[in-house]
């Protein structure tokens, strides 16, 4: 998979149950570019990454996903990881019972075909250098995924298993709360060593402190359920310093949250 | 009640069988007493479980078979389980012969690992002092159609200050049409010894076929004992357990099952700690497919002072599956200081399925300690998504849920060659 991959997303609208959550959003991202969207808590940047993974209690109900002109909407949850889509998740599940590592080789060999599987040794070898990366226990391999974890090392068990599955877009939610100064150089490491051509990031934070680490490209602010300011790092520095206000005042929005009438 | 059907078998053909194996004459009383005491008994009272029409006793009970020396001619299903030729105690036994048995050289001094028609010949009197001890004939009408027809399995007695190293292991095969399969395990093992026995149950073609065994261990003074058991009949036979031990002194009992029917099943396992200090450990392990019914109840019965237990059982439903998991924790007025945990969880694949988890504490002492957990989930599409959103597809994502949740009882397993064989069943029932 050396393609340059490309992203579209044009006028999504989506709702959980009834309520709208994204209203109208564009966005593209090609291979090697950094996108990180900003925005006020609750304004749907979560809402957003679920929906582009698929998560099923979302709906969407207008507007176009494509990943290299393929129709993303069509395809199942794993159907979008198959091509290439990848989401750490704000709040990633534990699930109890199933290694680590016996999670990640599965999901790898979800990618090969039958008799083709990664050998153990292989995979051993990739896991233990990733981890290294990332500073994580040997431990982790062998613990049940994300039982019992902090919410740091759930964070980074999300970094090694991007790094483990290398998809073409990665959709990063909020991998920076919680983390310690030390983990979020050790994460953006993680991220940094996986820029290239043929991959693309979508970076959602709070914060300007991880765009420090991981420069961004184009930085978005969402608000309402859309996109409402683009620009680049610059943008970011100027919510840090100013917050959201000047960009409401200027936009005339006064509820920032997806609940205003759009 | 019953339909009254004809018995296919009378005292006639329980003393030929009887002569035919030289059993001792107590023996040959013992199965008579117990023929006529069985119509008049009533079945076992199962917690939500009617087995009024199930199939308990219309078989054929001596379907005897030739036996065989090399173990390269036992049939595929037995080597399937269980690699014959690299195992060193082995007892196999199809329908109402022990057709197969094969004891390693360096078993220690004293042990003696046999068929029990064998036994009767060879170590009577030490049989008789155990035999319908633990479990008595006349507890209900299983019991006593056991006693009477019992058609095979094993006598194990291990010494006083006795180890025995290699694992003791047996294959039940049952096969044919309305065959029986009524093995009896004798476990005695003295002061200070220390053994594990490994079985596997297993049926070929056939059909409503019947297993009713019967497993009595008598853990003495200071011995441990491990006990792991696989059962994997298929849907044709209905199979009736009544496993129970007697554990003395500072002795210790382990217990490991995997209740891998496919058909209808009864399985009470019931562990005495009489004397002070014992204790037992109780893992079981279920997957309920079809349309099959389970009655499993995990039980233990604490006497002594500071005696201990822990039952752990899990069991995963599909299809249109019933399984009612009872845990019973029994504590006696006098044993002080006694401590008993018990946990039932069961996960719910389909609508269709029923799985009841009932936790039972019957406390007639003060100073004790007692606790229970249970629980009835479903899968979590949390979870699911979570799985696939790495490319997982459902189907396998749901598998590894499954089998994560029983993972905390197999990963336990002490015997690498059960935790395999057990993973081997789960897999066939899940797939
Ligand atoms: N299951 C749900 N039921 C009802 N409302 C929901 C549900 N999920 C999300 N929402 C609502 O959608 C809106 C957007 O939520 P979302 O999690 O996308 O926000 P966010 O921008 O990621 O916020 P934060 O910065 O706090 O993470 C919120 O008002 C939230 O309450
Ligand atoms: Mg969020």
């Amino acid at each position: 998979m050396s393609a340059i991959p490309h992203l579209q997303i044009k006028n999504l609208r989506a709702r959980i149950e009834e309520k709208e959550i994204i209203k109208g959003l564009n966005l593209e991202i090609k291979g090697g570019e950094v996108h990180a969207i900003m925005g006020p808590n609750g304004t749907g940047k979560s809402t957003l990454a679920s929906t582009l993974m698929g998560h099923p209690k979302y709906e969407v109900t207008e507007g176009s996903v494509t990943l290299n002109g393929e129709d993303v909407l069509e395809m199942a949850v794993d159907e979008r990881a198959r091509a290439g889509l990848f989401l750490a998740m704000q709040y990633p599940s534990e699930i109890s019972g199933v290694t680590n590592s016996d999670f990640l080789r599965s999901a790898i060999n979800a990618r090969r075909e039958e008799g083709n599987e990664i050998s153990l040794m292989k995979f051993i070898r990739e896991m233990d250098k990733k981890m290294s990366t990332l500073e994580m226990d040997e431990s982790f391999a062998h613990r049940y995924l994300n039982e019992g974890f902090s919410g740091g090392e759930k964070k980074r068990n999300e970094i090694l298993q991007m790094m483990m599955i290398e998809p073409s877009i990665c959709i990063l939610d909020e991998i920076d709360s919680g983390l310690d100064i030390d983990a979020l150089k050790v994460v953006a490491k993680g991220v940094n060593e996986m820029r290239a051509a043929e991959r693309g990031f979508l970076i959602i934070t709070h914060y300007q402190r991880l765009l420090n680490y991981i420069t961004p490209d184009f930085v978005h602010v969402m608000m309402q359920g859309r996109i409402v300011k683009s620009g680049g790092p610059e943008l970011a520095a100027r919510l840090e310093a100013e917050g959201y206000d000047w960009i409401k005042e200027e936009l005339g929005i006064v509820d920032e949250t997806v609940n205003a009438n759009a | 009640m019953s339909v009254d059907l004809q018995l296919r078998f009378d005292r006639e053909a329980i003393t030929q069988y009887s002569k035919a194996n030289q059993e001792p004459a107590w023996f040959l009383e013992s199965r008579l007493a117990a023929f006529e005491a069985c119509a008049k008994l009533e079945l076992p009272k199962l917690e939500k479980t009617k087995i009024d029409n199930w199939n308990y006793e219309q078989f054929l009970p001596f379907v005897t078979q030739d036996k065989i020396t090399n173990a390269d001619a036992l049939d595929e299903v037995v080597k399937a389980e269980i690699d014959v030729t690299a195992v060193k105690n082995l007892l196999v036994q199809k329908n109402a012969t022990v057709i197969y048995h094969q004891a390693a050289e360096g078993n220690a001094q004293g042990v003696i690992f046999t068929d029990l028609a064998t036994a009767l010949r060879e170590h009577g009197d030490l049989v008789q002092k155990y035999w319908m001890k633990a479990v008595a004939a006349d507890e209900h009408k299983l019991a006593s159609l056991h006693a009477a027809l019992v058609n095979g399995g094993v006598f194990i007695y291990v010494p006083k200050n006795t180890e025995v190293e290699l694992p003791l292991q047996a294959v039940y095969q049952i096969a044919g049409d309305d065959a029986l399969l009524c093995p009896h395990i004798l476990i005695v093992a003295e002061a200070n010894s220390k053994v594990t026995y490994v079985d596997t149950y297993v049926s070929s073609e056939g059909k409503s076929m019947v297993a009713n065994s019967i497993v009595e261990v008598f853990v003495g003074a200071g011995a441990s004992v491990q006990l792991a058991s696989v059962r994997s009949f298929s849907t044709e036979v209905h199979d009736y357990t009544f496993r129970r031990a007697i554990v003395d002194r500072d002795g210790k009992i382990e217990w490991i099952l995997g209740e891998m029917n496919d058909g209808n099943t009864v399985a009470n396992n019931t562990s005495v700690l009489k004397g002070t200090g014992s204790s037992v450990d109780t893992k079981t392990v279920s997957v309920g497919i079809g349309s099959q019914r389970q009655n499993l109840t995990s039980q233990v019965t604490h006497i002594g002072t500071h005696t201990e237990s822990q039952m752990t059982s899990k069991a995963v439903m599909t299809d249109e599956a019933t399984t009612i998991l009872n845990g019973i924790t029994k504590i006696e007025k006098g044993a002080e200081k006694a401590n008993g945990e018990q946990g039932e969880r069961i996960l719910m694949l389909s609508e269709k399925a029923r799985g009841d988890a009932n936790p039972i504490l019957l406390i007639d002492e003060d100073d004790v300690k007692a606790g229970h957990a249970a629980s009835v989930g479903r899968i979590s599409e949390e979870s699911v998504y979570y799985l696939m959103s790495r490319g997982i597809s459902r189907k396998e994502a749901e598998r590894l849920i499954v089998l994560g949740f029983l993972d905390s009882i197999v990963s336990e397993i002490p015997i690498e060659e059960v935790k395999n064989r057990l993973r081997q069943a789960l897999e066939r029932k899940l797939a």
